[in-house]
Protein backbone atom coordinates (compact mmCIF):
# COMPACT_ATOMS: atom_id res chain seq x y z
CA UNK A 1 0.00 0.00 0.00
CA UNK A 2 1.27 3.22 -1.06
CA UNK A 3 0.41 6.56 0.10
CA UNK A 4 -2.12 8.37 -2.19
CA UNK A 5 -0.72 11.31 -4.98
CA UNK A 6 -4.00 10.95 -7.14
CA UNK A 7 -3.87 14.64 -8.82
CA UNK A 8 -8.10 14.73 -9.69
CA UNK A 9 -8.60 14.58 -13.89
CA UNK A 10 -5.35 13.23 -14.12
CA UNK A 11 -5.75 9.75 -16.07
CA UNK A 12 -4.05 7.45 -14.33
CA UNK A 13 -1.34 6.08 -16.59
CA UNK A 14 -0.71 2.72 -17.12
CA UNK A 15 2.01 0.17 -16.61
CA UNK A 16 2.73 -2.49 -19.28
CA UNK A 17 3.95 -5.47 -17.91
CA UNK A 18 5.92 -7.47 -20.26
CA UNK A 19 6.92 -4.74 -22.53
CA UNK A 20 9.97 -6.18 -23.73
CA UNK A 21 7.89 -8.66 -25.84
CA UNK A 22 6.11 -7.07 -28.59
CA UNK A 23 3.42 -10.40 -29.18
CA UNK A 24 0.48 -8.63 -27.82
CA UNK A 25 -2.29 -8.05 -30.13
CA UNK A 26 -3.87 -5.11 -28.66
CA UNK A 27 -3.86 -4.81 -24.77
CA UNK A 28 -0.49 -2.56 -24.95
CA UNK A 29 -3.34 0.42 -26.61
CA UNK A 30 -5.11 0.16 -23.59
CA UNK A 31 -4.83 2.69 -21.22
CA UNK A 32 -7.27 3.02 -17.76
CA UNK A 33 -8.36 6.39 -16.70
CA UNK A 34 -10.22 7.67 -13.58
CA UNK A 35 -9.87 4.73 -11.67
CA UNK A 36 -11.45 4.56 -7.60
CA UNK A 37 -12.45 2.95 -5.10
CA UNK A 38 -14.54 2.68 -1.81
CA UNK A 39 -13.14 2.56 1.90
CA UNK A 40 -14.02 -0.79 2.92
CA UNK A 41 -16.52 -1.20 5.86
CA UNK A 42 -14.00 -4.55 7.45
CA UNK A 43 -12.87 -7.03 5.29
CA UNK A 44 -16.20 -9.21 4.89
CA UNK A 45 -17.88 -7.04 2.38
CA UNK A 46 -16.84 -6.89 -1.22
CA UNK A 47 -15.34 -4.18 -2.37
CA UNK A 48 -15.91 -2.36 -5.86
CA UNK A 49 -13.64 -0.67 -8.31
CA UNK A 50 -14.82 2.10 -10.67
CA UNK A 51 -12.79 3.07 -13.98
CA UNK A 52 -12.47 3.81 -17.64
CA UNK A 53 -11.05 1.43 -19.71
CA UNK A 54 -9.99 2.68 -23.40
CA UNK A 55 -8.65 0.83 -26.40
CA UNK A 56 -6.54 3.36 -28.45
CA UNK A 57 -5.19 0.51 -30.39
CA UNK A 58 -6.47 -0.39 -34.21
CA UNK A 59 -7.71 -3.82 -32.70
CA UNK A 60 -10.14 -5.21 -30.44
CA UNK A 61 -9.17 -6.05 -27.09
CA UNK A 62 -10.83 -8.65 -24.82
CA UNK A 63 -10.96 -8.41 -20.61
CA UNK A 64 -10.73 -11.29 -19.48
CA UNK A 65 -9.75 -11.00 -15.58
CA UNK A 66 -8.58 -9.13 -12.79
CA UNK A 67 -6.31 -9.93 -10.47
CA UNK A 68 -5.16 -8.22 -7.13
CA UNK A 69 -3.43 -8.42 -3.79
CA UNK A 70 -5.78 -6.78 -1.99
CA UNK A 71 -8.71 -9.59 -3.06
CA UNK A 72 -8.78 -13.53 -3.77
CA UNK A 73 -11.47 -13.18 -5.96
CA UNK A 74 -12.04 -9.85 -8.30
CA UNK A 75 -14.34 -10.45 -11.02
CA UNK A 76 -16.11 -7.77 -13.50
CA UNK A 77 -19.50 -7.52 -12.14
CA UNK A 78 -22.58 -5.43 -13.94
CA UNK A 79 -25.38 -4.14 -11.49
CA UNK A 80 -29.01 -4.05 -13.73
CA UNK A 81 -32.10 -2.46 -12.37
CA UNK A 82 -35.21 -3.82 -14.48
CA UNK A 83 -38.62 -2.02 -15.15
CA UNK A 84 -40.07 -2.94 -12.20
CA UNK A 85 -37.34 -0.65 -9.67
CA UNK A 86 -35.49 -4.21 -8.80
CA UNK A 87 -31.79 -3.97 -8.90
CA UNK A 88 -29.64 -6.96 -9.49
CA UNK A 89 -25.89 -8.02 -9.91
CA UNK A 90 -24.61 -10.41 -12.28
CA UNK A 91 -20.82 -12.06 -13.23
CA UNK A 92 -20.37 -9.31 -16.18
CA UNK A 93 -18.22 -12.28 -18.64
CA UNK A 94 -15.95 -11.04 -21.18
CA UNK A 95 -15.82 -7.76 -22.15
CA UNK A 96 -14.34 -6.60 -25.57
CA UNK A 97 -13.78 -3.10 -26.49
CA UNK A 98 -13.44 -1.87 -30.57
CA UNK A 99 -10.48 -0.16 -31.95
CA UNK A 100 -11.04 3.65 -30.52
CA UNK A 101 -14.09 2.80 -28.03
CA UNK A 102 -13.98 2.77 -24.63
CA UNK A 103 -15.87 0.90 -21.41
CA UNK A 104 -16.94 2.93 -18.57
CA UNK A 105 -16.90 0.68 -15.25
CA UNK A 106 -19.18 3.42 -12.91
CA UNK A 107 -21.68 2.83 -9.95
CA UNK A 108 -24.88 1.25 -10.65
CA UNK A 109 -23.15 -0.24 -13.80
CA UNK A 110 -20.17 -2.18 -14.14
CA UNK A 111 -18.00 -2.50 -12.06
CA UNK A 112 -15.15 -4.62 -10.56
CA UNK A 113 -16.17 -6.43 -7.76
CA UNK A 114 -13.68 -7.72 -5.17
CA UNK A 115 -14.59 -10.53 -2.97
CA UNK A 116 -12.53 -12.17 -0.50
CA UNK A 117 -10.59 -8.97 0.62
CA UNK A 118 -7.48 -9.98 2.34
CA UNK A 119 -6.98 -6.12 3.48
CA UNK A 120 -9.06 -3.39 5.00
CA UNK A 121 -9.64 -0.53 2.01
CA UNK A 122 -8.55 2.33 3.81
CA UNK A 123 -9.68 6.54 2.37
CA UNK A 124 -6.34 7.54 1.03
CA UNK A 125 -4.07 4.78 0.07
CA UNK A 126 -3.97 3.48 -2.93
CA UNK A 127 -3.57 -0.53 -4.23
CA UNK A 128 -2.37 -2.31 -7.21
CA UNK A 129 -5.42 -3.90 -9.78
CA UNK A 130 -3.86 -5.81 -13.10
CA UNK A 131 -6.49 -6.03 -16.38
CA UNK A 132 -5.69 -9.53 -18.05
CA UNK A 133 -6.46 -9.25 -21.40
CA UNK A 134 -7.82 -12.08 -24.24
CA UNK A 135 -4.06 -11.14 -26.09
CA UNK A 136 -2.50 -12.54 -22.66
CA UNK A 137 -1.24 -8.50 -22.18
CA UNK A 138 -1.66 -6.64 -18.82
CA UNK A 139 -2.31 -3.47 -17.69
CA UNK A 140 -1.89 -2.53 -14.14
CA UNK A 141 -3.71 -0.21 -12.42
CA UNK A 142 -2.29 2.09 -9.42
CA UNK A 143 -6.62 2.43 -7.64
CA UNK A 144 -7.07 5.15 -4.68
CA UNK A 145 -9.41 4.32 -2.56
CA UNK A 146 -11.78 7.30 -1.85
CA UNK A 147 -14.45 7.15 1.37
CA UNK A 148 -17.38 5.10 1.58
CA UNK A 149 -19.70 8.07 0.61
CA UNK A 150 -18.04 8.77 -2.87
CA UNK A 151 -19.55 9.44 -5.72
CA UNK A 152 -16.55 9.30 -7.98
CA UNK A 153 -12.75 10.29 -8.65
CA UNK A 154 -14.13 14.58 -8.62
CA UNK A 155 -16.37 14.54 -5.36
CA UNK B 1 -62.23 -40.08 -49.60
CA UNK B 2 -63.38 -36.31 -48.93
CA UNK B 3 -65.15 -37.50 -45.92
CA UNK B 4 -61.33 -38.80 -44.68
CA UNK B 5 -60.12 -35.52 -45.71
CA UNK B 6 -62.78 -34.00 -43.74
CA UNK B 7 -61.83 -36.09 -40.55
CA UNK B 8 -58.06 -35.51 -40.88
CA UNK B 9 -58.60 -31.62 -41.19
CA UNK B 10 -61.03 -31.42 -37.90
CA UNK B 11 -58.69 -33.38 -36.14
CA UNK B 12 -55.97 -30.77 -37.08
CA UNK B 13 -57.90 -28.22 -36.22
CA UNK B 14 -59.16 -28.97 -32.86
CA UNK B 15 -55.13 -30.07 -32.68
CA UNK B 16 -54.24 -26.41 -33.40
CA UNK B 17 -57.02 -24.52 -31.24
CA UNK B 18 -55.92 -26.93 -28.50
CA UNK B 19 -51.78 -25.81 -29.14
CA UNK B 20 -53.33 -21.92 -28.74
CA UNK B 21 -54.88 -22.50 -25.92
CA UNK B 22 -52.14 -23.96 -24.73
CA UNK B 23 -49.84 -20.87 -25.70
CA UNK B 24 -52.24 -18.68 -24.68
CA UNK B 25 -52.34 -20.17 -20.80
CA UNK B 26 -48.60 -20.24 -21.39
CA UNK B 27 -48.64 -16.41 -21.56
CA UNK B 28 -51.47 -15.43 -19.72
CA UNK B 29 -51.41 -17.67 -16.32
CA UNK B 30 -47.84 -19.63 -17.29
CA UNK B 31 -44.18 -19.22 -16.32
CA UNK B 32 -44.43 -16.88 -19.21
CA UNK B 33 -46.94 -14.65 -17.57
CA UNK B 34 -45.01 -11.03 -17.44
CA UNK B 35 -44.32 -9.93 -13.92
CA UNK B 36 -46.66 -7.93 -12.52
CA UNK B 37 -46.30 -4.33 -12.75
CA UNK B 38 -44.66 -2.41 -9.66
CA UNK B 39 -47.94 -1.95 -7.48
CA UNK B 40 -48.10 0.98 -5.53
CA UNK B 41 -47.22 0.91 -1.86
CA UNK B 42 -50.06 1.43 0.55
CA UNK B 43 -50.29 4.39 2.75
CA UNK B 44 -48.18 3.84 5.79
CA UNK B 45 -51.21 3.79 8.00
CA UNK B 46 -52.11 0.39 6.10
CA UNK B 47 -48.65 -0.99 7.13
CA UNK B 48 -47.93 -2.69 10.42
CA UNK B 49 -44.35 -4.37 10.81
CA UNK B 50 -42.21 -3.71 13.83
CA UNK B 51 -38.19 -2.71 13.40
CA UNK B 52 -35.21 -1.84 15.23
CA UNK B 53 -33.42 1.13 14.62
CA UNK B 54 -29.76 1.27 14.33
CA UNK B 55 -29.84 3.62 17.85
CA UNK B 56 -31.87 -0.02 19.22
CA UNK B 57 -35.22 2.24 19.15
CA UNK B 58 -38.44 -0.09 18.55
CA UNK B 59 -39.88 1.46 15.23
CA UNK B 60 -42.62 0.91 12.58
CA UNK B 61 -44.61 2.31 9.99
CA UNK B 62 -46.44 5.01 12.96
CA UNK B 63 -42.92 6.26 13.55
CA UNK B 64 -43.58 8.06 10.51
CA UNK B 65 -46.40 9.47 10.22
CA UNK B 66 -46.43 13.20 10.64
CA UNK B 67 -43.38 14.23 8.80
CA UNK B 68 -42.67 13.78 4.95
CA UNK B 69 -40.76 10.36 4.70
CA UNK B 70 -38.17 8.88 1.99
CA UNK B 71 -38.08 5.15 2.45
CA UNK B 72 -35.74 2.59 0.40
CA UNK B 73 -34.52 -0.82 0.90
CA UNK B 74 -30.67 -2.30 0.82
CA UNK B 75 -28.11 -4.11 2.55
CA UNK B 76 -24.96 -3.04 3.96
CA UNK B 77 -23.09 -5.95 1.85
CA UNK B 78 -24.07 -4.90 -1.64
CA UNK B 79 -20.89 -3.00 -3.35
CA UNK B 80 -22.47 -0.76 -5.96
CA UNK B 81 -26.01 -0.24 -5.63
CA UNK B 82 -26.65 0.67 -2.17
CA UNK B 83 -23.60 2.76 -1.42
CA UNK B 84 -24.29 4.71 -4.82
CA UNK B 85 -28.07 5.24 -3.88
CA UNK B 86 -27.11 6.33 -0.03
CA UNK B 87 -24.47 8.97 -1.47
CA UNK B 88 -27.32 10.03 -4.19
CA UNK B 89 -29.42 10.13 -0.66
CA UNK B 90 -27.56 12.16 1.07
CA UNK B 91 -26.22 14.57 -2.14
CA UNK B 92 -29.71 14.91 -1.90
CA UNK B 93 -30.35 16.18 1.40
CA UNK B 94 -27.80 18.82 1.33
CA UNK B 95 -29.06 20.26 -1.88
CA UNK B 96 -31.73 20.20 0.31
CA UNK B 97 -30.45 21.80 3.23
CA UNK B 98 -32.27 23.10 6.06
CA UNK B 99 -35.66 21.63 4.54
CA UNK B 100 -34.67 18.23 4.22
CA UNK B 101 -34.26 19.39 8.46
CA UNK B 102 -38.26 17.98 8.83
CA UNK B 103 -37.47 14.70 7.41
CA UNK B 104 -37.99 11.52 7.95
CA UNK B 105 -35.28 9.09 5.63
CA UNK B 106 -35.25 5.98 6.26
CA UNK B 107 -32.50 2.58 4.74
CA UNK B 108 -34.43 -0.59 5.25
CA UNK B 109 -32.53 -3.61 4.91
CA UNK B 110 -33.36 -6.87 3.39
CA UNK B 111 -31.01 -8.65 4.86
CA UNK B 112 -31.09 -9.03 8.21
CA UNK B 113 -28.96 -12.03 8.89
CA UNK B 114 -25.92 -9.98 8.40
CA UNK B 115 -27.09 -6.27 8.89
CA UNK B 116 -27.40 -6.31 12.87
CA UNK B 117 -28.49 -3.19 14.91
CA UNK B 118 -24.46 -2.47 15.13
CA UNK B 119 -24.20 -3.18 11.03
CA UNK B 120 -26.41 -0.70 10.41
CA UNK B 121 -25.26 2.08 12.77
CA UNK B 122 -21.96 2.06 11.30
CA UNK B 123 -22.90 1.85 8.20
CA UNK B 124 -25.44 4.72 7.69
CA UNK B 125 -23.06 6.64 10.31
CA UNK B 126 -20.92 7.29 6.98
CA UNK B 127 -23.45 9.22 5.01
CA UNK B 128 -25.73 12.12 6.16
CA UNK B 129 -26.54 12.25 9.65
CA UNK B 130 -30.44 12.16 8.94
CA UNK B 131 -30.54 8.71 7.16
CA UNK B 132 -31.50 5.79 9.77
CA UNK B 133 -30.94 1.99 9.15
CA UNK B 134 -33.85 -0.18 10.25
CA UNK B 135 -33.47 -4.14 10.75
CA UNK B 136 -35.51 -6.79 12.45
CA UNK B 137 -36.09 -10.12 12.06
CA UNK B 138 -36.87 -11.75 9.01
CA UNK B 139 -40.38 -11.63 9.02
CA UNK B 140 -40.54 -8.46 10.24
CA UNK B 141 -38.40 -7.02 7.47
CA UNK B 142 -41.07 -9.34 4.97
CA UNK B 143 -43.57 -7.61 6.54
CA UNK B 144 -42.48 -4.04 5.45
CA UNK B 145 -41.18 -5.19 2.09
CA UNK B 146 -44.93 -6.28 1.40
CA UNK B 147 -46.03 -3.10 2.91
CA UNK B 148 -43.92 -0.84 0.36
CA UNK B 149 -44.74 -3.25 -2.42
CA UNK B 150 -40.70 -4.34 -2.74
CA UNK B 151 -39.02 -7.05 -3.29
CA UNK B 152 -36.08 -8.92 -2.93
CA UNK B 153 -34.14 -12.60 -3.30
CA UNK B 154 -31.29 -14.19 -1.71
CA UNK B 155 -29.30 -14.68 -4.49
CA UNK B 156 -26.26 -17.52 -3.72
CA UNK B 157 -22.47 -16.31 -5.32
CA UNK B 158 -19.27 -17.74 -5.88
CA UNK B 159 -17.92 -19.21 -2.44
CA UNK B 160 -20.69 -19.73 -0.70
CA UNK B 161 -21.56 -15.71 -0.46
CA UNK B 162 -24.38 -14.44 -1.67
CA UNK B 163 -26.11 -11.08 -2.76
CA UNK B 164 -29.87 -9.54 -3.13
CA UNK B 165 -31.33 -8.52 -5.39
CA UNK B 166 -34.21 -5.69 -4.39
CA UNK B 167 -35.88 -3.14 -5.41
CA UNK B 168 -33.66 0.34 -5.91
CA UNK B 169 -36.24 2.66 -5.71
CA UNK B 170 -36.89 5.53 -3.12
CA UNK B 171 -40.16 5.83 -1.79
CA UNK B 172 -41.75 9.07 -0.87
CA UNK B 173 -44.84 10.29 1.46
CA UNK B 174 -46.05 13.31 2.78
CA UNK B 175 -47.00 13.47 6.25
CA UNK B 176 -49.95 11.88 6.88
CA UNK B 177 -48.52 8.83 5.50
CA UNK B 178 -50.03 9.04 1.67
CA UNK B 179 -47.04 7.96 -1.52
CA UNK B 180 -46.96 10.87 -2.96
CA UNK B 181 -44.07 9.38 -5.72
CA UNK B 182 -40.71 7.49 -6.32
CA UNK B 183 -37.72 7.98 -7.17
CA UNK B 184 -36.07 5.50 -9.55
CA UNK B 185 -32.59 4.30 -9.37
CA UNK B 186 -30.50 6.97 -11.58
CA UNK B 187 -32.95 9.34 -11.48
CA UNK B 188 -31.05 12.68 -12.06
CA UNK B 189 -30.58 14.76 -9.42
CA UNK B 190 -32.81 17.96 -11.22
CA UNK B 191 -35.66 15.37 -11.24
CA UNK B 192 -35.21 13.80 -7.66
CA UNK B 193 -34.75 17.05 -5.95
CA UNK B 194 -38.03 18.50 -6.53
CA UNK B 195 -39.86 15.28 -6.05
CA UNK B 196 -38.99 15.40 -2.51
CA UNK B 197 -39.40 19.13 -2.43
CA UNK B 198 -43.52 18.07 -2.97
CA UNK B 199 -43.62 15.58 -0.55
CA UNK B 200 -41.79 18.32 1.72
CA UNK B 201 -45.17 20.08 0.72
CA UNK B 202 -47.61 17.87 -0.25
CA UNK B 203 -49.24 18.56 3.53
CA UNK B 204 -48.60 21.74 4.59
CA UNK B 205 -51.49 22.45 7.12
CA UNK B 206 -50.55 18.71 8.45
CA UNK B 207 -47.21 20.13 9.03
CA UNK B 208 -48.40 23.41 10.90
Amino acid sequence: MTKLSYINGLPLVLLLSGMSSPAFAGSEDVVVENAWSRASIGVNRPGAVYMTVRNTGEYAVTLTGLATPLAMMPEIHESKTNSNGVSSMAPAGEITIEPGQSVALEPGGLHAMLMMLQNLMIEGETFPLTLTFSDGGEVAVEVPILGIAARGPES
Amino acid sequence: MQRRHVVQYGAAGVGAVALMLGVGWWRADGPGAPKPAGQRPLPLSAMDFRLTDHEGNEVGPETLIGRPTMVFFGFTYCPDVCPTTLSDISGWLEDLGDEAAQMNVVFITVDPERDTVEAMAEYVGYFHPAIRGWTGPANQVARAAEGFRASYERVPTKGGDYTMNHTASVFLFDAKGELVTMIDYHEPREFAVPKIRRALTEDVEGAT
